[in-house]
């Protein structure tokens, strides 16, 4: 007999969507307040694991369509080639750099560089911590 | 006066966690272990309410929001371990 969690899925279905509001706010928050590229990707990955939790394996895997181990190299790679931008441009390596835009919407916006370095932090720690998980429960 | 009621407040709240702490030690079955440990994670939140009025901060508000996402997934976590006796499901 299969077992019955219907309070479990739809609790998990709005629960899920507002951990990923919470950790995109985090992730965006850490230049000036608490917050960054790593607690954003854990509670990402916190997320992700809910998920996991709320509905069996395969069902995550066809929805979301992600190879975790290539996302965790992508946000390595991201992370270097932040680095090697400031060497490009004949500064030290990971130079960081900063400039005021004027955006549509937002109006004038701080846009950085290491807006970039983050988000290699953030896809790395998704990646890792995401992993970890799924290999842990392969094995019975 | 102020500080006083929210240091009284603070010391109540510090004495539920060592009852709720007294349950998870003694707790005949691991369902009381597990609740009681949820009801710390609560009682936690509310502590770190009362530390960011007593700071005079904004800073440990998104601290609350996270420990409480952790406490749910964990208790969930533990919740399905007892029930089916693994965690995560395959589909087969």
């Amino acid at each position: 007999m299969k077992p019955n969690d219907v309070i479990l899925q739809s609790v998990t279905k709005v629960a899920v969507v507002i951990i990923f509001t919470f950790s995109v706010y985090l992730f965006m928050n850490g230049h000036h307040n608490p917050g960054g590229g790593f607690i954003g990707g854990l509670s990402t990955a916190a997320a992700i694991v809910l998920l996991y939790l709320a509905f069996d394996i395969e069902k995550v895997r066809e929805n979301i369509r992600i190879d975790f181990k290539k996302l965790t190299a992508i946000g390595v790679l991201l992370a270097v080639c932040t680095g090697l931008g400031g060497v490009v441009f004949g500064k030290e390596f990971l130079t960081q750099a900063f400039g005021y835009f004027e955006l549509p919407v937002f109006g004038e916006t701080e846009l950085t560089s290491a807006l970039i370095f983050d988000t290699g932090v953030a896809l790395a720690v998704i990646g890792t911590a995401v992993n970890i998980i799924l290999s842990i429960s392969e094995d019975r | 006066m102020f500080k006083t009621v929210l240091f009284i407040s603070l010391c109540l709240l510090a004495l539920t966690i060592l009852l709720n702490l007294y349950r998870v030690v003694k707790g005949p079955t691991s369902a009381d272990r597990i609740q009681a440990l949820d009801s710390v994670g609560i009682n936690l939140i509310a502590s770190i309410g009362i530390f960011s009025v007593l700071f005079h901060t904004r800073a440990f508000f998104d601290l609350m929001l996270l420990i409480g996402i952790l406490s749910f997934i964990g208790t969930i976590a533990f919740a399905r371990f007892i029930e089916r006796s693994v965690v995560i499901e395959r589909d087969n």
